[in-house]
């Protein structure tokens, strides 16, 4: 039984990471060997990788991602912390409204939104800014930071609170102190899926721009040329997906190891 | 140190359901009182509304001498335990109990002295360093006492600190309380639902029923006299055994026989329901061959089937089981519900849980000659569970001149 798991872990794992190896292994092939079919490359070079990083296009388009997504993950982390705590600790007029609009939001497809968001961002002037980025980033990630945080309050036993309270806490004593400390792996949580969700968003990126100001990486990828235009940039493609791809694995190893299951074992009996 | 007070206090929650209704309590200053009742019957409320976790609908509370109805419970400089501990699992145990005083701002050479005597009083110097994971449920629930004890709060509110801990580790702690309650001798309210703990700790002991009180008084007091059918079953264990019974001729009617009844309850009785329940306490009976020529008079004799014994070495206890109807009332209804007893299979008529003396000869399956006492037998009013034998306060039994 243990063996046929294991069997069944490891080709979901090689179907997962196959694509991945041959993206690197493709970003590390000379142009003439390109379309070998090896996954090993006969000849290694980093010609792309220098390629990428002397176009302007490339990194001001990195620029752009990193500040963005920053900029997205922190204000809805916040904003989704303080909403989710509410939802789940106070019973207030409309809570089930808002929960209810959120998960409407989350379950919306963007792809019909793009269009009127289009003709709004135009007509407001903040088309192709980062703003106009981060405006619908926020609105699509706070559904999933809300539920996730609330999933982690719910968590949180109401005695700490309540205990805090009694040993002499004003209410945001009490959750600076007792309830945020215990809410961190779940804020990490969210803060991470908030960031690959704006990381890797191409629909909005490739809709809401239209110049090197505010192009991230996913939509600066599509405007790759090679050095002549006869020339196939897969080469650069490649190396460019194998850089953006970074961010994310630090992002999750550096936080991974702030979420700590099982934080709050001890606090209550059980 | 202060005493509580609260008048006419009332709990009402937004869809209408009240919780609490017109609550009159006064607490001594370094009186230990316990609010016991089944679940359900807003004990843990009244405790939240005295820790100020919850809103007062109506009413005032006023602890020494002060309304505080209005204010927060940081304000009150009251501490409370709670029945999961609480304790915060990012903190140590010194921080945990450290927790209160730095938050009052106190300097840190007083919060350590502070902590470390109550460490001491506890026995948890050992375990100052260790996270709350690392404790066991004893260490855990000292620890939350630790946490109300370090700074002298005027009162101490516990809300059943100890239904989580097995039933050796608490019996012993239950001394552990005790005796830090009389050691401190601060206003204490002990929150439980199990009566023999409401019975061993506490100076005062206050029966809680949907929301009302019933019955407040002395461990003892509650038992020899209970004011109703609630208290009478709630208090006790084995508890009270409840009989149907009826009036004819000037006697009382029971599966027991009829029993004579004196002027007072017949006096009573003109303007009682025909049909009544009558409530006797497992050790009121005896086996009639140990009982003196003198104590016979005092009661009545009976003969039943044994069903089991049960022997205690110091004790046995038999049950019987008699024909007639069984008692039936809210209340009663009530406290089985309570106590898980009405998924029971009961059989026919209804059963008897007797307190014989150990030298007692009785045999399972027999017919065996039984001696009650009349003068510790309670009559109540199953309409309103009404105690008939009370009489200012006292029990005097059904045959009282």
């Amino acid at each position: 039984m243990k063996l046929r798991w294991g069997l069944l872990d490891a080709v979901v794992v090689v179907f997962a990471l196959l694509p991945v190896l041959w993206i690197v292994s493709l970003s590390f092939k000379t142009t003439a060997t390109l379309t070998d079919g090896n996954l090993i490359p006969r000849e290694w070079t980093l010609e792309n990788y220098r390629t990428i990083f002397q176009t302007d296009q490339f990194v001001r388009a990195l620029v752009n991602s990193i500040g963005i997504a920053l900029i997205s993950t922190t204000i809805a982390v916040v904003l989704g912390t303080m909403a989710a705590y509410a939802v789940a600790r106070l019973d207030f007029p409309g809570k089930g409204a808002l929960v209810g609009v959120s998960l409407l939001i989350a379950m919306f497809p963007q792809v019909s939104l793009v269009s009127p968001l289009f003709d709004i961002e135009r007509q407001l002037g903040i088309f192709d800014t980062w703003l106009g980025l981060i405006l619908p980033y926020i609105t699509f990630s706070l559904p999933l930071a809300i539920y996730t945080l609330s999933a982690f309050f719910k968590q949180i036993p109401w005695d700490l609170e309540k205990a805090a309270k009694m040993d002499g806490a004003t209410q945001a004593q009490a959750f600076r102190k007792v309830i945020a400390p215990l809410a961190a792996p779940g804020v990490f949580t969210s803060a991470i899926l908030v960031f690959i969700f704006c990381w890797n968003d191409f629909l909005f990126a490739i809709s809401l721009t239209s110049t090197e100001r505010s192009r991230t990486v996913p939509a600066a990828l599509s405007f790759f040329t090679g050095a002549s235009q006869f020339e196939d940039p897969t080469g650069a493609i490649s190396a460019a997906a194998v850089v953006i791809t970074i961010p994310i694995i630090l992002f999750v190893l550096f936080f991974q190891r702030r979420i700590v299951a099982g934080l709050t074992s001890g606090a209550v009996k059980g | 140190m202060a005493d509580i007070v609260l008048d006419k206090v009332s709990k009402k929650y937004p869809d209408g359901t009240v919780a609490v209704r017109d609550v009159d309590l006064e607490i001594a200053d370094g009186e230990f009182v316990i609010l016991v009742g089944p679940s359900g019957c807003g004990k843990s409320t009244i405790l939240n509304m005295i820790a100020g976790l919850e809103d007062i609908s109506s009413g005032d509370l006023r602890i020494d001498g002060e309304r505080v109805n209005d204010k927060a419970p940081r304000d009150r400089d009251i501490a409370m335990v709670f029945q999961s501990y609480a304790l915060y699992p990012n903190m140590t145990v010194r921080e945990n109990m450290a927790f209160p005083l730095r938050l009052a701002k106190l300097d840190k050479a007083t919060i350590d002295e502070k902590v470390n005597d109550a460490a001491k009083v506890l026995e948890l110097t050992a375990l100052l360093d260790r996270k709350p994971a690392n404790l066991s449920g004893g260490q855990r629930q000292r620890v939350a006492m630790g946490r109300a004890i370090v700074r002298n709060p005027k009162a101490f509110l516990m809300d059943e600190p100890l239904s989580n801990l097995d039933a050796k580790l608490r019996v012993q702690m239950r001394t552990v309380v005790s005796r830090l309650q009389r050691r401190l001798g601060t206003t204490t309210v002990y929150v439980t639902h199990d009566q023999t703990e409401a019975m061993t700790l506490g100076d005062r002991v206050v029966i809680v029923r949907a929301g009302a009180i019933q019955q407040v008084g002395e461990p003892q007091q509650l038992y020899d006299h209970p004011a109703n059918l609630f208290v009478a079953g709630f208090i006790g264990s084995p508890s009270m055994n409840f009989l149907h019974a009826s009036v004819a001729d000037g006697r009382l009617r029971t599966a027991l026989g009829d029993l004579p009844i004196g002027s007072r309850v017949r006096g009573l009785l003109s303007d009682a329901p025909e049909n009544l329940i009558i409530g006797i306490r497992p050790e009121h009976f005896e086996d009639a061959a140990l009982v003196d020529e003198a104590a016979r008079a005092k009661g009545t004799e009976f003969e039943a089937p044994v069903e089991l014994v049960e022997s205690m070495g110091s004790d046995k206890y038999v049950y019987f089981t008699v024909e007639g109807e069984r008692a039936t009332s809210a209340e009663l209804e009530e406290l089985a519900a309570d106590a898980g007893a009405s998924d029971l299979p009961t059989g026919g008529g209804a059963n008897l849980v007797t307190r014989l003396s150990a030298e007692s000869a009785v045999k399972e399956g027999e017919n065996w000659r039984v001696w009650v006492n009349l003068e510790k037998i309670h009559l109540f009013d199953p309409s309103n569970g009404r105690n008939l034998t009370l009489h200012e306060g006292r029990a005097a039994g059904v045959t009282a001149e």
